[in-house]
């Protein structure tokens, strides 16, 4: 199903992930286009509309993608470690971080009780990794060894500046949507028909429907596509992390015990929990086979684990006592 | 005009060609620098095994033979290094074993396991030995991406012609399919 092989695993999360992100380029691309020509009648207007809604985009994404981490740290509560304190957390990153050929990360601690981890940093020479004091206490050495693959992973695969690329064009998406159907509302295209020429009038008209229905579908549309990408990337972190360890049972074993355990962590918000190894709001874990998470169901990510050691998927008894759902 | 055309297209051969050899030369650099990381950290291990070993000498008195067989073996593999690579390998092989063996010992006596000093070298000699296996890992990755760079069309045309050869992988040594022989006896 999704391979038995982790290079298997990897190629179709990654092909996934870019087809979808190519996806949210051509959804870009209609709507400029059509609001474009919608306004001014041309090719040339609708490169000019989304070129601007890029720009605005891209703008914004700067700040996240230079000082994103320093943010992210800060909101999360995150102390810098002292290494002699963490001699084995700073050995297992080493390690990995060897395995991985990246410099080692700054590395950091969340004072919580909830296991849970994250890692940020635009590329693996700015990375950022930080752990709770739960998942340290927690999980073993085996099963921490796959947390930080995981986590080293994600940076190891760029998805950090990945998910930013794909949060800037749905933000660019999202702008153009709502601009346009702002203009729409007030009467702007009565305006823009008096004003031209009048040749192509029908098709502009045709056009601005057809824009006024993608200004509203496109957000919604580019929103879901990104969650299902961010979906993608925690698949491939996944399989990246057996790639370094070449021991899914270690991961496997972290997801289940991070499954099983009942406390929520306090810091993470909406705006943080795509980061999390797991979903840190627990309501949304339980929720997560949906299309509006930002994390697999944990279920799918042990049998996906289990399937690189030619194990069959948890049975339903076993699954059930996971996750508490009866 | 067809002159024109004739030399665009060379060029853009010549384009072709120069990126695929640059990119069969890199992969094979990273092979070098792969296999020259791993006797980083084995030396990193020949520093860290002496004081190591004095740290808990005394609590392991009693198992003076596993302490002197671990020293014993790393002085081999740190004068092997000047002997050549086939020795250097079977001493540091010759050394994981050793080491091995401290590892079990360690397993059987409670009290030394919950030791502070003795967790702390525990830790320590895993770390190390990961360090090892997973430099070696990596090696093994370069390997594979340069063998694959080499074999796969269209680099598989300028390979042979520009010299470029398959790098071996790196073998765990045959022993470490066999179980360790832990000696208590209390000598």
């Amino acid at each position: 199903m999704a391979g038995n092989t982790f290079y298997a695993q990897k190629a179709a999360n990654q092909r996934n992930s870019l087809l979808m992100a190519g996806f949210v380029v051509l959804l870009l691309g209609l709507l400029g286009f059509s609001i474009g020509f919608a306004m001014f009648g041309s090719a040339a207007g609708g490169a000019g509309v989304t070129l601007f809604a890029l720009t605005l985009g891209v703008m914004s994404g700067i700040g996240t993608y230079f000082q994103g981490d320093k943010l992210v740290l800060a909101v999360s509560g995150a102390k810098a470690v002292d290494p002699a304190s963490a001699p084995q957390l700073m050995n297992v990153i080493q390690e990995l971080a060897i395995a991985a050929n990246i410099p080692m990360p700054a590395v950091y601690t969340i004072d919580d009780t909830a296991p849970n981890a994250f890692a940020t940093g635009r590329d693996p020479a700015h990375a950022s990794i930080a752990i709770t004091t739960g998942l340290l206490e927690k999980l073993d050495r085996e099963e921490l060894q796959g947390v930080i693959g995981h986590e080293l992973s994600h940076v190891r695969n760029l998805d950090i500046r990945f998910s930013l690329v794909v949060g800037v064009m749905v933000g660019a998406i999202a702008l153009l949507g709502d601009f346009f159907v702002r203009f729409s509302f007030w009467g702007g295209m009565r305006r823009s028909r008096n004003d031209g020429d009048g040749g192509g009038g029908g098709v502009q008209a045709a056009f601005a429907i057809i824009a006024l229905i993608l200004a509203v579908l496109a957000p919604l549309v580019s929103r879901f596509i990104q969650l299902a990408v961010s979906r993608q990337r925690e698949y491939l972190a996944d399989a990246s992390s057996v790639e370094l360890t070449r021991n899914p049972l270690g991961l496997e074993q972290a997801l289940a015990k991070i499954a099983m355990d009942k406390e929520v962590l306090e810091v993470a918000n909406r705006g943080t929990q795509h980061m999390y190894f797991t979903n840190p709001i627990k309501k949304f874990e339980a929720r997560s086979s949906s299309l509006m998470s930002t994390h697999p169901p944990i279920l799918d990510r042990i049998n996906r684990l289990r399937e690189l050691t030619s194990q069959p998927p948890l049975s339903a008894k076993e699954a059930s006592a996971l996750t508490g759902l009866d | 005009m067809e002159l024109l055309i004739i030399g665009g297209i060379i060029v853009v051969l010549a384009v072709i060609l120069i990126g695929l050899y640059n990119g069969l030369v890199q992969k094979r650099l990273r092979v070098d620098e792969a296999f020259a990381q791993i006797e980083v950290q084995l030396k990193r291990r020949h520093d860290l095994i002496p004081n190591l070993v004095n740290a808990v000498k005394g609590y392991m008195g009693f198992e003076q033979k596993v302490l002197t067989d671990v020293t014993n073996a790393r002085a081999a593999a740190v004068s092997a290094g000047a002997q050549g690579p086939a020795q250097q390998a079977a001493a540091e092989n010759a050394l994981t074993s050793s080491l091995r063996s401290l590892f079990a010992v360690v397993e059987n006596y409670p009290d030394l396991k919950a030791n502070q000093n003795v967790l702390s070298l525990q830790e320590n000699l895993t770390t190390t030995e990961n360090q090892i296996s997973f430099s070696r890992q990596h090696y093994n990755a370069t390997v594979l991406d340069y063998n694959t760079g080499i074999a796969t069309f269209p680099a598989v045309l300028i390979a042979g012609i520009f010299g470029f050869v398959k790098r071996e992988f790196f073998d765990a040594e045959p022993e470490a399919a066999a179980v360790p022989n832990v000696d208590l006896s209390l000598s």
